[in-house]
């Protein structure tokens, strides 16, 4: 498979704006095909690789890998967990998204400083983040794997009505919310489809589809990004990486997409 | 207000009874509302211009937060929000309101300003092309709210006009209570000769909305 002469391709139909601009939608139906095309070849492949590594790598003053991390259905079992998360944890007391769980892992089971294992949590171009990497090999543990995040435990209800209000919340200097850009269907900013992530078909196939490879950025980016980055977009201040809130928001959004089957790391505009 | 000052350890306690008594404990919606601000002051992080104060809510964006459980706003609140706005509508002290229409769409265009890694030295765009149809040679425009293709040529540019354009970009919702669209000039995003050039885009007979 020739991803690299595929991927120039790609780079080179979406790079210039204007073009994207002029051409509109044929443009935007041409990335869709070469994005099928891509599909057996997609570059997120390195960082599902360089994630695996990191999982069975012995690590920190405890000398352990993350094999011995739970992820909710037993200690080192990758497969189908990321489809339950986020998820109450008896261990912690605490509802956790996969981020917080790592970090909890990383810091409490390998012993690694916090300050350390937060210090880069998005890659940034010429330097990778574990978090990314690790949720690349994870994630695609779960594809093909419906959805299935629980609501039994009073603690993931409350998650879920938190993550709620939080992503109904108005505010900033341009009075937006998640629901301003992502609670009508059929929408659009410029040329981008906007998800109505509050309507089951329209979450589950935004949910399903991060991480992703991004072309425009040469990065696979979390879920954990697009979240801090649609912030940025709502003039809101920096989100805090695996914070109550963003376990919150990220429970709202994963319970709406129950049902739907996980395919991801995709690959996207 | 009573209900902003509860505690985790307070609703803590209410979910242990609700565990012990194997029944879900009953946590209104103004205490999860209360919960989330507390949450959202602590895990965000003041950047840039961006600071935690932008979390803070206005009667409007309070009153206008609203999940679909809670439906929409009842006619008498929505009346209440768009008669507080409409009166802290500023008008020109000049008492002109068509700026220039070429830097009006330079604006229009503009999607810059006030996120937490914007330059805040720099003018903010309004981005209206995220959100409208505006000229027909720009294809790539947005669809959150209505076209305004052709505004001018379909409503006039009578002084009335002028001064419902001005006042719907300077405050929405001095018209219409919980627009999605944001207050331009009562938030202070754009300046006054901003709106002004917008103005003149939307109505001036010479502006390509209008060719
Ligand atoms: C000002 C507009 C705006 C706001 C506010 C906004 N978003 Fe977004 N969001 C976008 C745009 C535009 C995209 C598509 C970006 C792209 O394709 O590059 C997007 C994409 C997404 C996606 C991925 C959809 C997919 O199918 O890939 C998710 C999930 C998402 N947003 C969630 C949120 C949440 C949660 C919030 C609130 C914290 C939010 N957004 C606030 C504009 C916004
Ligand atoms: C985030 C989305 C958004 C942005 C950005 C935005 N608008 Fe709007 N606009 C809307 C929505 C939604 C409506 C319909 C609801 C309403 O009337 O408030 C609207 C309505 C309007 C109307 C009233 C139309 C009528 O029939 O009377 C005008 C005029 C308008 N917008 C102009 C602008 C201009 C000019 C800009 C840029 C300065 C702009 N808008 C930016 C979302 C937006």
């Amino acid at each position: 498979m020739k991803i690299s002469a595929l991927l120039a391709f790609l780079v080179g139909a979406v790079a210039s704006n204007t073009v994207l601009a002029q051409a509109g939608a044929d443009s935007v139906r041409q990335i869709e095909k070469y994005r099928d095309a891509l599909m057996d070849g997609n570059p997120a492949d390195l960082w599902e690789a360089r994630g695996e590594e990191l999982w069975k790598r012995v690590r920190g003053p405890r000398a352990v890998s993350l094999e011995h991390c739970d992820l909710g259905k037993g200690p080192g079992v990758v497969k189908g967990a990321y489809a339950e998360l986020p998820r109450y944890f008896a261990d912690v007391d605490k509802v956790m998204d996969l981020e917080t769980r790592l970090v909890y892992c990383m810091t409490v089971l390998q012993g690694l400083p916090r300050g350390e294992v937060l210090r880069r949590t998005f890659g940034d171009g010429s330097n990778r983040s574990d978090f990314e990497s690790l949720a690349a090999f994870i994630t695609a543990e779960s594809k093909g794997v419906k959805m299935a995040v629980g609501m039994n435990h009073p603690k993931e209800k409350e998650a879920f009505k938190l993550g709620e209000k939080i992503f109904f919340h108005r505010g900033g200097p341009h009075d937006f919310s998640c629901a301003t850009c992502h609670s009508e269907s059929g929408k659009r900013i410029r040329l981008q489809d906007l998800p109505n992530l509050t309507d089951e078909k329209d979450a589950q196939r935004a949910y399903t589809t991060w991480p992703a490879y991004r072309v425009s950025q040469g990065e696979l980016r979390s879920m954990q990004w697009r979240l801090y980055d649609c912030f940025r977009q709502q003039r809101f201040p920096e989100l805090t990486f695996a914070s109550d809130t963003s376990v919150a928001l990220t429970m709202f959004l994963a319970r709406n997409a129950n049902g739907g089957v996980f395919n991801a790391p995709a690959i996207k505009r | 207000m009573k209900i902003m000052s509860i505690s985790n350890k307070s609703l803590d306690v209410l979910l242990a009874v609700g565990l012990l008594t194997s029944c879900v404990a009953f946590v209104s919606d103004s205490e999860y509302r209360a919960q989330a601000m507390k949450l959202m002051g602590a895990d965000f992080k003041a950047r840039g211009q961006a600071g935690l104060d932008r979390l803070n809510q206005d009667e409007a964006n309070a009153a206008c937060s609203r999940t679909p459980a809670d439906g929409p706003l009842s006619k008498s609140a929505s009346a209440a929000i768009e008669k507080a706005n409409f009166a802290r509508l500023k008008y020109p002290a000049d008492g002109k309101l068509l700026g220039d229409w070429r830097e009006g769409e330079r604006i229009a265009q503009s999607g810059v300003g006030k996120q937490f890694n914007d330059d805040p030295s720099r003018p903010a765009g309004a981005n209206c092309y995220a959100c409208h149809q505006l000229a027909p040679k720009e294809l790539s425009f947005g669809t959150i709210g209505p076209s305004l293709l052709g505004f001018g040529k379909l409503r006039g540019t009578s002084r009335a006009i002028q001064e419902y354009t001005f006042g719907k970009l300077y405050n929405p919702q001095a018209y219409t209570a919980c627009s999605n669209m944001p207050r331009f000039g009562h938030n202070g995003i754009l300046t006054e000769a901003q709106i002004k050039d917008l103005v003149a885009l939307l109505l001036d007979p010479e502006s390509p909305v209008n060719k």
